[in-house]
């Protein structure tokens, strides 16, 4: 690509300091919608840009905020800045290298909504990047730009960061919202949502650092250029998270519908040591396991065609390459370890078939399971799917029956000897 | 007043002021971090004070502490090294890593030197993947990331706080 959208940190030096974010067209975005626009027409010009939610879920954004009741005040906006999917980190570049930006999104966010007060909440480990948000928060207050009657008008907006302290979960939008309530961050039984009923049972938008991110170019520039990058379906830029068995890891912002090829071999530099791809995961730990042949590395990563040509959800698309040299038993001992550690405790499959699941695959990958171990495990992962509140215990299951459905030789490897 | 008001009255203050004041609940997290920047662990008296200037019992605070992994309920060293072991930072040797440096520094996985200068853990994904390995050092409520480390580059970062802990021993 010619230009960032998201990550213009780095075409542009300093671009985390106000002066020169400012110098750069920084909060005309925000100034022209709270003195020109209605807060109908941020929200209508976000839903026609076919923004989608880049936490993972990908639902609409504009429609999103569109579902907030207009007769339940007041409104808040939380900022999701908990990224903590394994295999995830687009958004901890942006809070660190383009503050503002994602600041502006918030802002904007927060005036098509008519929230007169916003959080960040951010994972815990994020400790001084909350820092340095709280540093350009304060630098916003003394410009003017967030406080009360903004530009003169009825206008008033703060923002306030918030740690959580470590657990995974709190990424979950209602599990979030109870950890910044002060308790313990497990979901919530929805319906209600939190459109409506959310933070202190008031109607909220939760929204990812990356979704809102986008939001100031959007508004800057029109949906209409928006839309010239990407799908119809999936409109825009992705920044996609590239890491495991690659030359080159790290973050690239790139169309959705960039192939896999092109990205793990064209930016990523291919796989070290002249060894083949194997397996890809697209959205991280979390990921429904990609048998790695050449209609899977020619398949754009988009919403829908990751989901419909391999089965596999894009997710947060941060894509993990995993060579030949891995064992896949291996791999899965490590996903369901990670879940086993971060089930919130709440839902009963979620909580004991972790752990279970957890105690046969690491017979297995140990080399003390049997074949009927092999069953049992995915038998086990079998009865967590479909009985949890929220997404995290099917999260758990993905790998292991991918793995097991795909890689079944690298399981039998582990208990035939 | 309580000893923690005492000894932060502003920052409570500043805390208090960014919740709406019929949910100050929300404040427990941001206390709990300040409880724990005295002693890098959460003593009971900690607890009951948080629980005083809420509202709340003991066992709302103390189960809010237990259920977030960046809260400690007991003493460790006065520095947590805290390596990532998740999949994509194991595929490129921090499992290898964290070994080396437990034998480095004669300890197992949870464990502090005799010095008790550091207590060396395996936490979850740090969002740092694409530059494993990695590991996160806190010390009190205080977090600093370590990025594309070597068991050379932490070696050096341990002798450079043990000479900092030393010369403030000398110091006193």
């Amino acid at each position: 690509m010619k230009e960032h959208i998201l990550l213009r940190h780095r075409d542009i030096p300093d671009l985390h300091r106000l002066e020169v974010y400012q110098k750069h067209g920084g909060f005309e975005a925000f100034r022209k919608a709270v003195t020109a626009l209605k807060p109908e027409d941020v929200l209508n010009e976000v839903k026609a840009s076919g923004l989608r939610g880049r936490g993972g879920a990908g639902f609409p954004t504009g429609v999103k905020w569109s579902f907030l009741p207009n007769n339940l005040w007041p409104h808040y906006v939380v900022a999701n800045a908990d990224e903590s999917e394994p295999g995830t980190f687009k958004d901890r570049e942006i809070l660190e290298s383009n503050p503002y930006q994602f600041l502006e999104g918030l802002m904007l966010a927060s005036y098509a909504v008519q929230a007169n007060l916003s959080y960040v909440y951010l994972r815990g480990e994020f400790w001084q990047i909350a820092r340095r948000l709280d540093a350009c928060i304060a630098e916003l207050e003394a410009a003017g730009l967030l406080g009360e009657h903004l530009f003169g008008t009825d206008y008033s907006l703060r923002i306030y960061t918030h740690l959580g302290a470590g657990a995974y979960i709190c990424g979950e939008e209602t599990a979030l919202l109870e950890s910044l309530e002060g308790k313990l961050g497990q979901p919530r039984l929805r319906p209600p949502f939190p459109a409506v009923y959310g933070l202190f049972g008031k109607p909220t938008v939760i929204n990812n650092v990356e979704t809102l991110t986008n939001i100031p170019p959007i508004i800057e520039r029109g949906a209409s250029w928006y839309r010239t990058y990407g799908t119809d379906k999936s409109p825009g830029v992705k920044i996609f998270c590239l890491s495991g068995c690659v030359n080159r890891p790290g973050n690239y912002e790139l169309p959705l519908g960039t192939t896999f090829r092109e990205l793990i071999f064209e930016h990523g530099g291919g796989v070290p040591a002249g060894r083949k791809v194997k397996a890809i995961m697209a959205a991280g730990a979390s990921s429904s396991l990609i048998f790695a042949d050449e209609n899977a590395l020619d398949t754009p990563m988009d919403y829908e065609s990751v989901q419909e040509k391999l089965g596999a959800p894009l997710g947060s698309a941060s894509v993990i390459v995993v060579d030949d040299s891995v064992n896949i038993a291996w791999l899965v001992s490590k996903t369901v370890e990670f879940f086993k550690h971060e089930s919130c405790g709440k839902c009963t499959p979620c909580r004991e078939g972790t752990f279970w699941m957890n105690r046969i695959v690491q017979r297995i990958e140990h080399g003390e399971g049997t074949a009927e171990d092999v069953q049992l495990l995915e038998a086990v992962a079998s009865q967590i799917q479909n009985k949890c509140l929220c997404a995290l215990g099917e999260f758990s299951i993905m790998a292991v029956l991918s793995g097991i459905q795909k890689f079944r030789a690298d399981f039998e490897a582990k208990v035939n000897k | 007043m309580n000893e923690l008001q005492r000894e932060y009255p502003e920052e409570i203050e500043r805390i208090l002021a960014k919740y709406p004041p019929e949910y100050k609940r929300s404040a427990v997290m941001p206390l709990l971090y300040l409880a724990q920047r005295r002693q890098g662990y959460i003593p009971p008296q900690a607890i009951e004070e948080i629980a005083q200037i809420l509202g709340l019992s003991t066992t709302e605070v103390a189960s809010v502490a237990g259920f977030y992994s960046l809260f400690h309920e007991e003493p460790g060293g006065r520095w947590r090294i805290q390596v990532c072991t998740d999949l994509p930072c194991a595929l490129r040797g921090a499992d290898e890593f964290l070994k080396n440096l437990c034998e480095a520094l004669g300890v197992t996985v949870g464990g502090t030197t005799t010095d008790g200068l550091f207590t060396v853990e395996e936490v979850k994904c740090l969002a740092a993947c694409h530059r494993a390995p990695v590991f996160q050092l806190q010390s009190g409520s205080e977090i600093k990331y370590y990025e594309n480390q070597s068991i050379d580059t932490v070696l050096a970062l341990v002798e450079e706080l043990r000479r900092r802990a030393e010369s403030e021993k000398e110091g006193v």
